[in-house]
């Protein structure tokens, strides 16, 4: 009798201690937003360096970006030269990068196309910030969610001092400046 | 977010001449050099249109692959299927050989593989956040990792424990050579996984960070990758593990807490004995986390008024522990709330308009940049000190409390004729199977 009233109660909590989890469950899955991946806002990052060094992969996640719509083809590129250039050419001595993934290509005179060698690429933000004090601007951070392993907390996104990171739709995971953008995924 | 709008082509016509292309070319060139040489670090941008090529060239397209990380059925199958095959192999095979396998296969799969991310431990963050932040949503995914060990807990144990969770994995996979933690100072540490789940809770209520991710120790080995920092604590949790076997589990797994509660209440359990115990007392010492009861003395050392007597008064004593940590919760608003980055950062202005430090730093720079007033700044972490304010005092009671059940499990004496694994604290890891010499 004592043990069937005891084990009677045991089943009874246990009920409760499931409700309470199926509760806290559909409380928590109640929002029907979507799944989310991480995400720098450019109109918030200040290229501090922070994301070459504190993603949990090595190289970083974060690569350069480059909106092609906006840019200005400019021979005199700040993301590409040092600002204390001697020539403006390819040597490495005048290149801001420090792996040379910013590669730049003559189109017609006077302009040259910069594209981003994503595998050289580090993520230190050095280019950007060049292009936004000198250029339009057309070079940014983002995430690169085919290297990222969506982490359930960005490590860069709490080291970062500009608030930058933040949480975007996975089926539209990129914040790009510029909506005229051809895009292949 | 905020989209940029293309700038229009400032003054020059698609239709140019031959001329004026010439000239629009060089007069970009000339206000480039200008910029170039006396460029304003203010972050204006759009200085140059886009041009238009006399030479037909279009813009390439540009690369946005989409996440690959997203197996998330495959995931949830996996789990499901290893916490289903933990139970077969505790509660019937009883082969510590198979569970341990089974070990080894969650540890490559969750941990090495899928990067440890998201586990189970974790997840208690994201339901916490979705519980409190309507906009936050929660895969289902992580619904299943939080909840489905936790159900297998109440039905058959810590299955998930034994042979499941890849942070336990990593750790028995290390524990060669374990010694016996005396059950005083096991006790006493025992309470710092209810304190680092009360404080995570707290951080992610207040929108602090997940901080059980952020000194998770071991994600950075699956990853080979980690701050040299952690990569020192998940080193020194590992040679820890060799003699004290899983220090994580025992000391901070904050989803242990949750697992302990549950699996108190289980439906079965691991139980040392095949059959039935015969008192041999060869098993006493097989268990490296001393998770294992011993049978209570049949002399009992007091009498039953003396016995009630004492409970009486340790009931008496709960209300003034919650008191205490309360109290001891208010003491502690300060370093609490200093958990939020907004507050430290208020904090760090507060002091530099203060001239309280020689220079700046990357996040006081950051905000400066921003052009946020001062004012908005203080007025933020002067909210969020509030929340932290009634945050911090749960905190406090939740711990007494704690203290306060921890004493009472110590001082009763639950009537037992057998030894059997503590339900709580056992991780069904089967180390004691072969030690009982009866057979089926
Ligand atoms: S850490 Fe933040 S501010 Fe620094 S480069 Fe990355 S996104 Fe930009
Ligand atoms: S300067 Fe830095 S961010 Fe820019 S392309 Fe080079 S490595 Fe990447
Ligand atoms: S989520 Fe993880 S992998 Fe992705 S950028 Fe952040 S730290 Fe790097
Ligand atoms: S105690 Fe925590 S870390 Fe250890 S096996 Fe269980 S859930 Fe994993």
């Amino acid at each position: 009798m004592n043990k069937n009233t005891k084990s009677g109660r045991r089943d009874f909590v246990r009920g409760a201690a499931a409700v309470l989890i199926g509760g806290a469950v559909l409380s928590a899955g109640r929002s029907r937003s979507p799944r989310l991946v991480w995400q720098i806002d450019p109109a918030k990052c200040t290229q501090c360096g922070r994301c070459a060094t504190h993603c949990v992969l090595a190289p970083s996640a974060v690569k350069c970006f480059h909106s092609y719509s906006i840019c200005g083809y400019c021979d005199l590129c700040g993301g590409y030269l040092r600002p204390d250039a001697k020539n403006r050419n390819t040597g490495a001595e005048n290149q801001l990068c420090p792996t040379a993934a910013l590669q730049r290509k003559f189109i017609e005179m006077p302009y040259y196309q910069y594209t981003i060698n994503e595998d050289l690429c580090i993520g230190c933000g050095k280019c950007v910030k060049g292009c936004s004090v000198f250029g339009n601007g057309s070079l940014y951070m983002q995430v690169r969610h085919d290297r990222c392993v969506n982490c359930n907390e960005c490590a860069i996104a709490r080291a970062c001092p500009s608030d930058a990171f933040k949480r975007v739709p996975a089926s539209d995971p990129y914040l790009l400046k510029s909506d005229q953008e051809r895009r292949i995924v | 977010m905020k989209r940029y709008v293309v700038p229009p082509l400032g003054g020059f016509s698609p239709t140019g001449s031959r001329w004026t292309g010439r000239l629009k070319a060089v007069l970009h060139a000339l206000v480039c050099m200008f910029f170039f040489f006396f460029g304003t670090t203010a972050h204006a941008e759009f200085r140059f249109p886009m041009p238009e090529f006399a030479s037909g060239y279009t813009h390439p397209p540009v690369h946005v692959p989409g996440p690959s990380n997203m197996m998330v059925g495959w995931d949830i199958v996996v789990l499901l299927s290893t916490l289903t095959l933990a139970s077969i192999f505790v509660l019937k095979h009883r082969k510590r050989r198979e569970i341990f396998l089974l070990t080894l296969f969650s540890m490559i799969y969750f941990g090495f593989w899928r990067n440890g991310c998201v586990c189970s431990v974790g997840s208690v963050q994201n339901i916490m956040a979705g519980i409190c932040d309507p906009d936050y949503g929660v895969p289902l995914t992580v619904l299943v990792f939080f909840s489905a060990p936790l159900i297998f807990a109440l039905l058959f144990g810590r299955v998930f424990c034994a042979a499941v969770c890849p942070l336990g994995a990593i750790q028995e996979a290390v524990a060669v050579k374990p010694v016996k933690v005396p059950p005083a100072v096991e006790k006493v540490l025992s309470v710092f996984p209810y304190l680092y789940l009360g404080l995570a809770m707290l951080s992610v209520a207040m929108g602090a960070g997940f901080i059980i991710c952020q000194y998770d120790p071991f994600v950075g080995v699956f990853r080979m990758g980690a701050s040299f920092s952690m990569w020192i604590f998940g080193g020194l949790m590992l040679v820890l593990g060799i003699f004290v076997a899983r220090p994580y589990c025992r000391f901070l797994c904050p989803y242990g807490v949750l697992l302990n509660w549950c699996s108190k209440l289980s439906r079965r359990h691991a139980t040392i004995t095949p059959a039935g115990c015969i008192q041999c007392d060869l098993c006493a010492d097989s268990c490296p986390y001393n998770a294992i009861n011993e049978p209570t003395p049949s002399e009992v050392p007091e009498t039953r008024e003396q016995g009630a007597r004492r409970l009486g008064l340790l009931l008496l004593l709960f209300p003034v522990l919650v008191a205490l940590g309360v109290g001891v919760g208010c003491l502690l608003k300060e370093p609490l709330s200093r958990m939020h980055p907004t507050v430290r950062l208020a904090e760090r202005i507060a002091g530099e308009e203060l001239g309280r430090y020689a220079e700046t730093n990357i996040e006081s720079e950051a905000f400066r940049a921003s052009d946020t007033p001062n004012e908005k700044l203080y007025a933020e972490a002067m909210e969020i000190k509030e929340g932290f304010g009634i945050g911090r005092k749960w905190l406090g009671a939740f711990i007494g409390l704690v203290i306060g059940c921890k004493l009472v499990s110590v001082s009763i004496l639950r009537k037992r004729t057998d030894y059997e694994p503590d339900r709580g604290t056992c991780y069904s890891c089967g180390r004691c199977f072969k030690y009982c010499p009866v057979q089926e």
